[in-house]
C-alpha cells in the first residue's frame, strides 16, 4: 500500500487543530508554533504530490478509496489531478502564510487556529474529492468555521451581519446544488441500478445516456405539462449556481465583499484566496463535468452575467474608499473571469480558468494581508485617511504593488498568464447547443461575433482595474504621511515579510515560466473537453 | 562556452540590466556611493556587448539576425522569440547608450538611490525587449513592462504635480495597449501563431472572415487599434497630452529615457508591426497619418514656442521632431508595393530619414533634457522668465547648451540636419503640399530653440543669480560629452548608421 498522501494533506489541519486545542490556553508560543509546524508540513506534502504527478498518464492518481456508506454507494474516494493539485498547493500555501501573518492574533488565539484549521481540512477535502457526497461533506466543514471566524475576530462594526449573510448565502447555495445532485443520483440509479456517488461512475453513466430523458412536470388541476425539458438542462442551473454563489457569481456575489471586510486578515485570505475558488471548482467538477449537455445549453446567457461581474465589479471596486471593499469587488471582478472562461466550453479556456484560479487566490491572499498589516498598524483601511506608507512599511509596499500589477494583468506576473488565455478562450467560444433558448437568445448567440464582444466588452475592466490598483497605491502608500502615524506605525514582522516574499515569488515565477503549470492543466482539461464533446 | 555567449548574445544584453538590478537590490542601502558605480556599471555592460553586436551584424544579409527561438507558454503558442535587424539595431544601440548616461547624470538622486537604480535599470530591460521581441506576445509584456518603471520614477522622484502626471501617462498608455492587446489576440487566434515573422506572411494575406466579419474589415479594425496605441506612444496628435505633464514632472534622468527612446518605442511599433501586418490599411490612411504628422510638426512647434516653462517646451519640441518620423514613415507606407522604382526610391529615402531621425532626436532631446535638469538643479526653477543673461555665470553650460539646441533646430553639420533633409527630401514627391506646410514648422522650430536660449543665456543678468554658482560639473560634462559626439559624427557622417538601416528598410517597401 502506498503512503496516503492526499488524506494525509487533508488531515494534517484538522489534527494540527485537535493538538492545538489539547495545549492550554496561556501557552500561545507553543500553539503558533504547532500551527506553523503544520502549515510547511502541508505544504511540503502538497509540493511533492503536485510534482510527484505524472504528467504523461494523467487521470486521477495518488488514489484513496474506503467504503463509508456502502448502502448508499457513498465512499471516502479521493485523487488528484491537473484540476485539483494547483488548488491543493495554492491551499497549502495561503494556509502557511495565513499562519505566518497571524503570529500576533492575541485574543484566543487557540480557538482561531483551531477554526482556521478546520476550514483548511474541509478546502482540501473538496479539492481532492471524487466521490460527489464526500464532496459536499467537506463543502459543509469548510462554510461552517466561517461564520465563526468571521463572528468571532471579525471587525466589530459589520461582524454579525457579515457572518449571517455569508452563511446563509453560501448554505441556501449548497442546498439548491444539493437537489441537484440528489436528482443526479436517482437518475443514474434508474439508468444503472446501482447506488452510487463516485463522480466518474456518474460521469460514465451520463455518458452512457442516464440523463438522456425528459423531466416533465405536470400541473396538478389540469394535468398538463407544465415543463418538459431534458434532464440536463433543467438540473444544471442548479447545480450550477448552487455552487457559483460560493465564486461570487453575478448577482449573488453580494456577500462576499461584506464577508472579505468583515473578517480578520487570515481568514479574508482563505475567504477570497481559496474558498471562492472552492465554489467555482465545484462548479465545473459537479456542474460542468457530470452535466456537459447543460453546460454547453445554458453557456450562452450565463456569459453574460459573468461579463456583468467582470465589468461591473471592477468598475465598483473603483468607487470604494475602504481598502478591502475594493479588493472584495476587484475578487467578484477576477472571479467573474474563472466564470466566463467556464462559459468557453474550449480548451484554452478552460486552461485559463484553471491559472486563473491559482493565481488569483494568491493575488488576493496577498492583497489582503498587505491590508491587514495597514490596518494593524494605523487602524484605518479608508484611503483617504492613510498616505506615506512606503516610508514606514517599504516590504508592504512593494508587495502590494507587485499584487496591484497582477492584478491588472500586467506581463510577466500570474495575472498575465492566466488571463490572455481566457481572453482567447473567450474570443474562439461558440454556441454550441442553442436549441431551445429562448428566440432572440439564439439568434444573437448564433452571430459569430457574440462570444468575440464579450471579450472586448469586458477589455474594458483592465483598464479601469489599473486605475483603482494605482489610484490606491497613490494614496495610501505615496503622498503625505499623516501625522499621527508618525511614530506609532512601524514596519511588519520577518514572519509578515517571509508571507509576503512567498506570495510574490509566486506570482512572478508563475508569470515568467507559465510551463510550471499550463501542462498539467492541460492534462486534466482534455478530458473535461471530451465529455463536453469539444474536439 | 563561446557558442553559448554567441547564440545567446542577444538576451545578455536584453537581461545584463536585470541581473544588475537584482545585484543592486542586494547592496545595503546606506552604502549609495557603491549602488551608483554598481548600477553605472550594469548599464555599460550592455552597451558594451552591443558594441560587439554592432561588429557581429552583417548589414548586407536579409531578414533577423542572431535569432534565438525557445518555447515559452505552449498552451497559447507564445515563443521566447528575439532578433535584430537594421532597424531596430540603431535603437538598441540609442537605449544601451543612453541609459548609462542618464543613470550618470541621475547620480545627483539623493533620495532613495538604491530604488531609483533598480526601476531605471528594469526599464532598460524593457525598453530593449520591445525592439528585440519577435513575437507578438513578446512585444506585447515588454511594452507593458516598461511602464511600470517609468510609472514609479515620475511618481516618487518627480517635481511637484508628479502623482496627476505619473497617473495620466500609465492610463493614456494602457488604454492604448487594451485595443492592442485584443488585436493582437485577434491575429494568433486567426493564425494559430503569435511569432512576427509568420503574422508578417500570413496576416495581409489572410482572407475569409473572421468571427463572421470579413477579414478585412476585422484588419482594419485591427489596423486602427495597432495604430492608436502606437500613436498615444510616439505621440501623435490629438493622443499627445500626456507627454508635456510626464515630461515636466519627471526626475532629468527619466527624462532623458522618455524622450530620448520611449517615445521611439511608437515609432517603432510602426514600421516593424503596422507596416509589414497592414500594408494595404497603411497604404490606404497614409494620408491620414501624414496629415497627423503634420500637424505634430506644426502644432508641437508652435505650442513650444508659447511655453514658459523651459522643461515643457523642450517636451513640446519633442512632439515636433517625432512628427517628422511619423511623416517619413507615412511617406512609404503611401508607396508599399509601388512598382515605380523612382517613387521607391524616394519612399526609402524618407523610411532611412525617419529611422535616422529617431536616432538623431533621441540623442538631442536626450541632451537638451540633461541641460534644463542641470540649470534646475541649481535654481529650482524652469520658468524662462525667472533667467536671464547666465551666460557669464556659466559659459562652459552656456556653449553646450547653444550646441545642443542647434542640433535640435537642425543646423548643418549636425544630426537632426541630416536626418530632417533625408525625411522632407524623401516625403517632398509623395505629400508635396504637406512637405511645404510643414516647412512652417521647421521655421518655428527655429523660433523656440532661440527662445529658449535666449531667455536663458542671455539679455540682462537676472539679479537673483548673481553669485551663484550655475557652472555645469565635470560629471554632467561627461554625460552630456558622448551625446556631443555623436551629434557631430551624425551630421558629418551619417553613413556608418544609414548602412545598418538602408537594407532592411529596403525590403520593407519591397
Amino acid at each position: 500500500m502506498t503512503f496516503p498522501f492526499l488524506s494525509v494533506i487533508t488531515f494534517t489541519p484538522l489534527a494540527a487543530a485537535v493538538l492545538i486545542l489539547l495545549i492550554p490556553a496561556e501557552r500561545k508560543t507553543e500553539v503558533r508554533v504547532t500551527a506553523l509546524a503544520a502549515g510547511v508540513f502541508a505544504i511540503l506534502l502538497s509540493l511533492y504530490v503536485y510534482f510527484g504527478y505524472d504528467q504523461a498518464a494523467g487521470g486521477y492518481q495518488f488514489v484513496e478509496r474506503y467504503d463509508w456508506v456502502p448502502q448508499l454507494g457513498i465512499s471516502y474516494y479521493v485523487g488528484a489531478d491537473g484540476l485539483n493539485l494547483p488548488l491543493v498547493l495554492l491551499t497549502a500555501i495561503v494556509m502557511l502564510t495565513g499562519v505566518l501573518i497571524s503570529w500576533g492574533v492575541d485574543d484566543r488565539p487557540r480557538e482561531f487556529f483551531a477554526f482556521l484549521f478546520l476550514l483548511a481540512t474541509g478546502v482540501f477535502g473538496v479539492f481532492v474529492a471524487v466521490d460527489l457526497f464526500h464532496l459536499f461533506f467537506f463543502y459543509e466543514i469548510a462554510v461552517f468555521p466561517m461564520y465563526l471566524l468571521i463572528a468571532i475576530w471579525g471587525w466589530v462594526k459589520t461582524r454579525e451581519y457579515a457572518a449571517m449573510k455569508l452563511t446563509l448565502y453560501l448554505f441556501i447555495g449548497s442546498v439548491i446544488a444539493l437537489v441537484g445532485a440528489l436528482m443526479m443520483f436517482v437518475a443514474v440509479r434508474n439508468f444503472t441500478g446501482e447506488n452510487t456517488f463516485d463522480m466518474l461512475a456518474m460521469s460514465a453513466a451520463e455518458q452512457a445516456g442516464a440523463f438522456d430523458f425528459n423531466l416533465v412536470l405536470n400541473n396538478p388541476f389540469t394535468g398538463t405539462p407544465w415543463l418538459a425539458s431534458s434532464f440536463q438542462k433543467v438540473v444544471f442551473p442548479f447545480v450550477f449556481f448552487g455552487f457559483a454563489v460560493l465564486g461570487g457569481i453575478f448577482p449573488f456575489h453580494n456577500w462576499s465583499p461584506d464577508g472579505h471586510v468583515a473578517a480578520p486578515t487570515a481568514v479574508s485570505m482563505f475567504h477570497a484566496g481559496v474558498l471562492m475558488k472552492l465554489g467555482a471548482f465545484a462548479a465545473l467538477r459537479v456542474g460542468v463535468m457530470l452535466l456537459p449537455e447543460g453546460a454547453r445549453f445554458h453557456a450562452p446567457w450565463i456569459v453574460l452575467l459573468t461579463l456583468v461581474n467582470v465589468v461591473y465589479g471592477s468598475f465598483i471596486a473603483m468607487t470604494q474608499q475602504d481598502l478591502k471593499y475594493m479588493i472584495g469587488f476587484s475578487s467578484v471582478s477576477h472571479m467573474g473571469l474563472v466564470a466566463m472562461a467556464f462559459m468557453t466550453i474550449n480548451r484554452i479556456g478552460y486552461t485559463g480558468a484553471g491559472l486563473q484560479m491559482f493565481s488569483h487566490g494568491v493575488m488576493t491572499a496577498l492583497f489582503f494581508a498587505c491590508v491587514g498589516m495597514i490596518y494593524d498598524r494605523a487602524h484605518t483601511r479608508q484611503m483617504p485617511e492613510l498616505g506615506g506608507m512606503a516610508r514606514k512599511m517599504p516590504w508592504v509596499a512593494v508587495a502590494f504593488i507587485i499584487g496591484g500589477f497582477t492584478s491588472m494583468g500586467m506581463p510577466s506576473l500570474s495575472g498575465f498568464v492566466a488571463e490572455l488565455p481566457i481572453f482567447l478562450g473567450v474570443w474562439r467560444a461558440r454556441a454550441l447547443d442553442v436549441a431551445g433558448l429562448p428566440g432572440w437568445l439564439a439568434s444573437l448567440a448564433q452571430q459569430p461575433w457574440y462570444f468575440p464582444a464579450i471579450a472586448v466588452i469586458s477589455a474594458v475592466s483592465i483598464v479601469v482595474t489599473a486605475a483603482y490598483v494605482l489610484r490606491a497605491v497613490q494614496r495610501v502608500f505615496f503622498g503625505e504621511l499623516p501625522h499621527e502615524f508618525e511614530h506609532h506605525v512601524g514596519d511588519v514582522t520577518v514572519l509578515d515579510k517571509t508571507a509576503l516574499v512567498v506570495l510574490c515569488a509566486t506570482m512572478i515565477i508563475l508569470g515568467l515560466y507559465p510551463a510550471i503549470m499550463a501542462p498539467l492543466i492541460e492534462t486534466a482539461v482534455g478530458p473535461v473537453m471530451a465529455l463536453l464533446g469539444v474536439q | 562556452m563561446d557558442a553559448l555567449f554567441q547564440n545567446n548574445l542577444l538576451s545578455l544584453i536584453l537581461f545584463a540590466p536585470t541581473v544588475g538590478a537584482l545585484v543592486v537590490l542586494l547592496l545595503p542601502r546606506d552604502q549609495v556611493a557603491l549602488i551608483r558605480w554598481t548600477a553605472l556599471v550594469a548599464s555599460l555592460a550592455p552597451l558594451g556587448l552591443t558594441i560587439y553586436l554592432w561588429t557581429r551584424f552583417d548589414a548586407g544579409a536579409a531578414g533577423f539576425q542572431l535569432q534565438e527561438n525557445y518555447l515559452w507558454f505552449a498552451a497559447i503558442n507564445s515563443n521566447y522569440h528575439l532578433g535584430v535587424d537594421g532597424i531596430s539595431l540603431p535603437l538598441v544601440l540609442l537605449t544601451t547608450l543612453l541609459t548609462p548616461l542618464a543613470l550618470l547624470f541621475s547620480f545627483g538622486v539623493g533620495e532613495r538611490v538604491k530604488a531609483f537604480m533598480v526601476l531605471f535599470l528594469l526599464l532598460e530591460t524593457g525598453m530593449l525587449g520591445v525592439f528585440l521581441a519577435l513575437d507578438l506576445i513578446l512585444f506585447f509584456l515588454f511594452w507593458e513592462v516598461g511602464l511600470i518603471p517609468m510609472y514609479f520614477l515620475i511618481n516618487i522622484w518627480g517635481s511637484a504635480n508628479r502623482q496627476y502626471a505619473s497617473f495620466k501617462f500609465f492610463i493614456y498608455t494602457m488604454a492604448g495597449s487594451v485595443g492592442l492587446l485584443l488585436a493582437v489576440q485577434t491575429i494568433g487566434l486567426t493564425l494559430g501563431t503569435f511569432d512576427m515573422l509568420a503574422a508578417f506572411e500570413r496576416w495581409p494575406a489572410f482572407s475569409g472572415t473572421i468571427y463572421g466579419i470579413p477579414a478585412a474589415t476585422v484588419r482594419t479594425v485591427a489596423f486602427w487599434a495597432f495604430t492608436i496605441a502606437f500613436a498615444i506612444k510616439v505621440p501623435i496628435w490629438p493622443f499627445h497630452t500626456w507627454l508635456p505633464d510626464a515630461h515636466t514632472e519627471a526626475p532629468t534622468g527619466g527624462s532623458m529615457l522618455l524622450a530620448g527612446v520611449l517615445l521611439k518605442l511608437g515609432a517603432y511599433g510602426f514600421l516593424r508591426l503596422v507596416l509589414p501586418l497592414y500594408p494595404a490599411e497603411a497604404k490606404l490612411y497614409a494620408g491620414v497619418l501624414a496629415l497627423l504628422g503634420l500637424l505634430a510638426i506644426i502644432m508641437g512647434a508652435l505650442a513650444s514656442f508659447g511655453q514658459s516653462d523651459f522643461k515643457r517646451l523642450v517636451a513640446y519640441s519633442s512632439i515636433n521632431h517625432m512628427g517628422f518620423v511619423v511623416l517619413g514613415i507615412a511617406a512609404a507606407a503611401a508607396v508599399t508595393g509601388s512598382a515605380a522604382p523612382e517613387i521607391r526610391a524616394t519612399a526609402i529615402m524618407a523610411a532611412n530619414g525617419a529611422v535616422l531621425q529617431m536616432f538623431s532626436h533621441g540623442l538631442s532631446a536626450a541632451g537638451m533634457f540633461l541641460l534644463v535638469g542641470v540649470i534646475y538643479e541649481r535654481t529650482h526653477t524652469r520658468n524662462l522668465n525667472d533667467f536671464g543673461g547666465l551666460f557669464p555665470l556659466a559659459p562652459v553650460y552656456g556653449g553646450l547648451l547653444i550646441f545642443t539646441s542647434m542640433a535640435s533646430l537642425g543646423l548643418p553639420g549636425l544630426a537632426g540636419f541630416v536626418s530632417e533633409f533625408m525625411v522632407v527630401r524623401g516625403v517632398w514627391p509623395i505629400f508635396t503640399t504637406l512637405t511645404a506646410l510643414a516647412m512652417i514648422g521647421l521655421l518655428m522650430t527655429g523660433a523656440y530653440v532661440l527662445k529658449g536660449i535666449g531667455r536663458t543665456l542671455y539679455g540682462p543678468l537676472n539679479a537673483r543669480w548673481q553669485g551663484h554658482r550655475l557652472e555645469i560639473t565635470a560629471r554632467e560634462v561627461v554625460a552630456l560629452a558622448p551625446l556631443a559626439a555623436l551629434l557631430v559624427i551624425n551630421g558629418v557622417w551619417p553613413a556608418w548608421l544609414v548602412t545598418v538601416i538602408n537594407e532592411t528598410v529596403t525590403r520593407l517597401m519591397a
